[in-house]
Parts: structure tokens; C-alpha cells; sequence
């Protein structure tokens, strides 16, 4: 052993690695290695779309077909209210947060899998993983928004002041898919049959969110309770952004969603960090 | 000098699995655990209290049986996974090639790949773009560059995943034997750019089953049995104590699997070595024949179109001290593909001295090694009056002895 003067002379990192958990410079790590994340995120978009025939068009028609479903299902058999907007319209500010959640979660729950022959060669922070699952799914999203764009001019729908309250749900729905997919993910590397819980999740999800009708459809004392549920804070609140004062949203399920949100977050990526020390022994 | 790395009283200790649980756990079997106690399960030390400190710039080899420990050392060092006590401290930039071509898509073109696969190993896009020409260069792949690399051929696949990783630019590398890839040439080639590395300064930790690699590359060796620390010191001295058979231990002690590097696929069923009676045989004296037979069974695995077989034989303390393959001196083969075969090298009085031998073999098929054996096999010569003098050639003269015939000619 040699004095701590002799240590690592001119070199400006230093590395220490011990077995507590707590990693002081995980934050800094993760920003330094930014630039993998968009790699593998460009990559995946590469390879969905050099494999698949369809290609761009895939992420055009997927939402297009399940709005004419939707809208065919709810608005016409089942004669509910659009509150005199266009139902189709209706359907695909909905599907725009929907669709982004339920790709991510599909996406992110097999990541660390799937990528096992990384995860136990090389070092990285390995949140950038499910990262960059929200990121490809992101991309999707962008697709969706032109698609929107080109309902509303169809519609004559002139957006409002409201338009610009989009950013702050979208952040939302963000870190809400970030947070359960990197809780997925980290679950998954521990127990192989989550594999079959998630599309469980993602196919539920579609009945008991507001996709396919209006929130308020609800009776009013479920409401609360309905709230625990925060994809009604979002979807609520990408179609009042988009389409405006008819729309109905409330602060105290905007305030839940928020909070349930907040908390799926923490636990997420609390968990994640839990098991991200172990997981090149488990995987 | 100054130290860039040091590890104080490192372990590792990994739970056990008990042999009837599955390979992975599920959720179902969580939950049914916790309404009837589960077994504590044992546990597995891979490493302990294992401590080391490297001075910048030195080359550091790690050497060991498999099982040894070897991998997870590295994987703690290159922070895969974390000491389960003990502190590693490293100065400088990282980087760690446990694999080549970690990431690497089939569906991506050799480009894409590199800009991949280095920001993987931790360059930045602004290293890649500025190293680009040297690592297709290096790679011998400026054609296929738009190719997508699922039609690469296995030699420009692993020449292409070693190019980039040769090209970071770290204070610390952490190779384990991706040495070990590409035809005899690209091999040469891969061993000249790492003691390029080495002469920039950059500080070296080199697991290897091949003492030839770890005697050229390294000046110190640390050498681990079953997880512990048996010896770290100067590499002639790690070298010749991981080469003479243990006390007690038969001559080819354990079974195959220990001696085969990790990316060793069990190609080779047996190997022997056999006296000129072709009798399994493990003494020779002075100048006797020797044979070396193995066989190998491809299994469910591709037959091997044309089977190239290594032999070298090292002895402690030296290394290294003869090697041939049936490419440079061509064996008579049928042409392939075979499944399964049996290959003998015959050496007519072998002019080995008295002492012990190991023997590394490694079969592969032209391009990429398939199998290996370091120090399976073992042999040992006895002192011999091979003269018929009385007068038998003295150990401590090199490994040969030479059989001269004499002239006087009076003047």
C-alpha cells in the first residue's frame, strides 16, 4: 500500500468502487453518458425501421386504425357524448399519451433483458436503458402529433391559449412511463414472469382510461377514486390543451394524477437503482 | 511512480442456487416462498480478500484455472458488478473489452456499428468520428462499410469489434483474451496495436489462459486458486507456479472444462499424449517420441470445413518454447466439412531436457478458434544418459539439449 499522495497523479477521474450502494457520482455518470442514450435509441428506431416493410408507415396507421375503431365502437354503437366535437378527434387526443404509454411500457419491460449481453459486458448507467425505450416511443409520438396537426386543420379545430399547457402533460406522461417502465424493466431481470403480466397491464389499461370516451361519463362520486388512476389527469389534460373549454378536467384529478404520478417516479427509479447493482449477477 | 489502481481486501460472494430451483425466479414462486419459509440458500465466494495495487503504466496479468476468479475480478474492476466487501480505487479513464463487439446489430451496417459500439465502450461521438479512418483501416473493411455486418464473414466481424475497441484511447484497459479472435495474421496484428497501447503509457490488466500472450504483454501477474490470492508478483515467477502440477494433484488434474478459456466451445472430446508405443504416457526420457491425439466431436454445432489444430508446448519459468499448426506444417486432411475427427502430431525425438511441460492446444478452422486447452495436458521428462556417457546434459542449461557429432581434426 502506498501513501494517498501517489495515488493517481495528474489523472483527473478518479473511481472509487465498494459494495455500499449509494454510488455518489451516479447522477454525474448518467449525464456523461448522455450520448449512449440517444445511440441506443437511435438504434432501435433504425432497426424497427430497416426491418419492418412497413416502415414509417407503421407508426401512422396503428393509431389511425384503433381511433376509427375506437370512435366506431363508442361514438356510433355506443352513442356517447362528444359534447358536439368531432369524436374522431376526441379518440386521438387520447391516443396520442396512450399509445406513447402503453409502447413504453411494452418496450421497456424486456429492455434490460434483451440487452443482458451488454448489461453483463460493459458499464453504464443502466437507466439509460429503459431511457431509451421512452425515447424511441417519444419518436412515435412525433408521428402522432403531424397526424394531429392534419386532424385539426380538417376539423377547423384553432387551438387556444390552452395549446400551450400540452408540454407539461406531455412531461407528465413522460416521466409516468419512465417511471413504471424502469420499475418493469428492474423487475423483470429479477422475476422472468412479469413477461406476461405487462401486456396484461397495457390491455386493461385501455378500459379503465379514458381513451375511447370522455372522463366525465364517470359518476361524479367515483370520480375521486377514478383519479387514482393518473392516465385520466393526463388524457383529460391533452384533450382539454387540444381542443379546449369543452373538454372537462378537474384540478382535484389533474392534483392525484400529478401525485400518483409523483410517486409511481420515485418508487420506479428508487427500485430501479435498488437492483441496478446486482443486475449483472442476476440476468 | 504513481499508483492508478488499488484494491484492498476485495470479495465477491455470490448467492447460491440450490439444484432444483429453476434457472430463474418468478414471481409465482416469490409469492409462494413467503407463506412457507424458504431454505436460506447458500452462498459462493468467487473472490476473496484479494488486494493488488498497479503503478502506472505497468502491464498486470491475471492468470488462473477456470474458476478461479479471473472474470469477476474483471467485472469488478470494470464496475459490471460491485465487491461484496473491499474498496477498488482507479485513477483515470476506464475502459474495459470483456468482449469484442459488445452491441453489435446484424441489421446495422459496419458504420453504424462502430458509432454504436464505441459510444457502448464509452467513446465519445467526437473521439469516434476523429478515429473513423484508422479503425476501417485497421479492420481491412473500407468496401463493406454500407454492408449491413450480418453478411460480414466471422474474420471481418471480429476484425471490425476488435478495431474499435483498440482505438479508445483509456488510462486503464481491462482486456480479458479478446486476444483471441481473427486468423493467424489479424492475431499478429491485434498483438502489435496492444503494445502500441502499452507504449502510450496506458496501464494494462490482462486476463489470459495463454502464458505466451501474458509473457509478452505482462510484467506483473496476480495468480487466483478458487478465489484466492496465491501469488502476486513478477510474471516469470506467477508464470512457472501456474504451470507446475500441485503436490499431490494427478498430472492432467480436473476435468477439461478447467483449462478451456472462456471462449472455448468443447469441440475437443480428448486429448492424450501417447509414447512411440502409442501408449498413453506422461514420463518420457531423452529423446524419445511423443504424440499428442485429440479428437473432436462438432455435436450439434456446424461442421468445420477446414480443421486447423495449434499445438505448443511451455515449460515454468520460460514460457513458451516451440509451436506449430497444421497450416504452417500441412497435415494431410480429406477435404472437409467434418464432424468429427481425430488429429495425431508426432514428434520424433523430441530434444526436450529433463523438467515438466505443459501442453496448450487449440483447434479452430482457419478463422476463428473454436476450442482450446491451455495446460491440459502435462508431461514430463526425466533425466536421461542419453550420451551414453555417464555424463547426462545438465537442467540448468535451456530447455534442449543438443546432440552434436564431434570432429577433431589434429593440427
Amino acid at each position: 500500500m502506498t501513501s494517498d499522495r501517489g495515488f493517481g497523479n495528474g489523472l483527473a477521474e478518479l473511481l472509487e468502487i465498494e459494495s455500499a450502494r449509494g454510488n455518489r457520482t451516479y447522477w454525474a455518470d448518467l449525464w456523461k453518458y448522455r450520448e449512449l442514450l440517444f445511440f441506443l435509441a437511435w438504434r432501435d428506431i433504425l432497426i424497427r425501421y430497416k426491418q419492418a416493410v412497413l416502415g414509417v408507415g407503421w407508426a401512422v396507421i396503428r393509431p389511425l386504425l384503433t381511433m376509427v375503431i375506437l370512435t366506431e365502437v363508442f361514438g356510433r354503437v355506443a352513442h356517447l357524448s362528444s359534447r358536439g366535437e368531432p369524436y374522431p378527434l376526441l379518440v386521438f387526443c387520447a391516443m396520442i399519451p396512450w399509445q406513447f404509454f402503453s409502447t413504453v411500457l411494452g418496450d421497456t419491460g424486456a429492455s434490460l433483458v434483451t440487452n443482458a449481453q451488454m448489461v453483463t459486458k460493459v458499464y453504464f448507467p443502466r437507466l439509460i436503458i429503459p431511457a431509451s425505450a421512452v425515447l424511441v416511443a417519444f419518436v412515435d409520438m412525433l408521428v402522432s402529433l403531424v397526424l394531429l396537426v392534419i386532424m385539426m386543420i380538417w376539423y377547423h379545430v384553432v387551438p387556444t391559449w390552452r395549446f400551450l399547457a400540452l408540454p407539461a402533460f406531455s412531461l407528465l406522461v413522460f416521466g409516468l412511463a419512465f417511471g413504471a417502465g424502469a420499475m418493469l424493466s428492474a423487475l423483470m431481470v429479477r422475476y422472468r414472469d412479469v413477461r406476461f403480466i405487462v401486456p396484461f397491464i397495457v390491455q386493461l389499461g385501455l378500459y379503465v382510461s379514458p381513451v375511447g370516451f370522455m372522463s366525465d361519463l364517470v359518476s361524479a362520486k367515483w370520480r375521486t377514486l377514478y383519479a387514482l388512476n393518473p392516465m385520466v389527469a393526463v388524457i383529460d389534460g391533452f384533450r382539454w390543451s387540444i381542443m379546449g373549454a369543452a373538454m372537462p378536467i378537474s384540478v382535484t384529478s389533474t392534483v392525484i394524477g400529478v401525485l400518483v404520478a409523483a410517486l409511481i417516479i420515485v418508487t420506479g427509479i428508487s427500485y430501479f437503482r435498488r437492483e441496478e447493482d446486482v443486475m449483472a449477477d442476476r440476468i | 511512480m504513481s499508483n492508478v489502481i488499488e484494491a484492498v481486501n476485495v470479495s465477491k460472494c455470490y448467492p447460491l442456487r440450490s439444484p432444483n430451483e429453476a434457472e430463474y425466479l418468478t414471481l409465482r414462486d416469490s409469492m409462494a416462498s413467503f407463506f412457507k419459509p424458504a431454505e436460506k440458500p447458500g452462498e459462493f465466494w468467487a473472490l476473496r480478500n484479494v488486494s493488488l495495487t498497479v503503478a502506472k503504466g505497468e502491464r498486470v496479468g491475471i492468470i488462473g484455472r477456470n474458476g478461479a476468479g479471473k472474470s469477476t475480478l474483471l467485472k469488478l474492476f470494470s464496475r459490471i458488478t460491485r465487491p461484496t466487501t473491499g474498496t477498488i480505487r482507479i485513477a483515470g479513464r476506464v475502459a474495459s473489452l470483456l468482449e469484442v463487439g459488445t452491441g453489435f446489430h446484424g441489421e446495422l451496417t459496419g458504420r453504424e456499428n462502430i458509432f454504436l459500439n464505441g459510444s457502448i465502450i464509452g467513446m465519445s461521438h467526437a473521439q469516434i468520428k476523429r478515429k473513423f479512418d484508422d479503425i476501417v483501416e485497421f479492420a481491412e473493411v473500407e468496401k463493406f462499410l454500407d454492408t449491413p455486418v450480418k453478411r460480414y464473414s466471422s474474420g471481418m466481424y471480429v476484425r471490425l469489434a476488435f478495431s474499435v475497441a483498440a482505438h479508445m484511447e483509456p488510462d486503464v484497459l481491462i482486456i480479458d483474451e479478446v486476444l483471441a479472435v481473427g486468423d493467424i495474421d489479424f492475431q499478429r496484428k491485434c498483438m502489435a496495436r496492444m503494445k502500441d497501447v502499452v507504449r502510450s503509457g496506458c496501464t494494462i490488466l490482462f486476463v489470459s489462459h495463454s502464458m505466451a500472450a501474458i509473457h509478452t504483454m505482462c510484467s506483473h501477474c496476480l495468480y487466483l486458486v478458487r478465489g484466492e490470492q496465491k501469488f502476486f508478483g513478477l510474471t516469470d515467477e506467477a508464470v512457472s507456479m501456474y504451470l507446475t502440477p500441485q503436490a499431490g494433484g494427478s498430472v492432467t488434474s480436473g476435468p477439461m472444462s478447467e483449462y478451456r478459456p472462456e471462449f472455448a466451445r468443447p469441440y475437443i472430446s480428448s486429448a492424450k499424449i501417447l509414447n512411440g508405443d502409442d501408449v498413453e504416457c506422461e514420463r518420457f526420457g531423452l529423446g524419445e517420441d511423443l504424440s499428442i491425439e485429440i479428437e473432436f466431436d462438432c455435436g450439434e454445432r456446424p461442421a468445420i470445413e477446414n480443421v486447423v489444430l495449434a499445438v505448443q508446448i511451455s515449460s515454468p519459468g520460460v514460457g513458451p518454447i516451440g509451436s506449430v499448426n497444421t497450416t504452417m506444417s500441412p497435415m494431410a486432411a480429406p477435404i472437409g466439412p467434418h464432424r468429427r475427427g481425430k488429429i495425431r502430431c508426432s514428434l520424433k525425438n523430441t530434444p526436450l531436457l529433463q523438467g515438466e511441460y505443459t501442453v496448450d492446444l487449440s483447434l479452430s478452422d482457419g478463422l476463428v478458434n473454436l476450442d482450446a486447452l491451455n495446460g491440459y495436458l502435462r508431461f514430463s521428462v526425466d533425466e536421461t544418459d542419453i550420451y551414453g556417457s555417464g555424463h547426462p546434459p545438465a537442467q540448468s542449461v535451456g530447455v534442449i539439449y543438443l546432440n552434436p557429432k564431434w570432429k577433431f581434426d589434429a593440427g
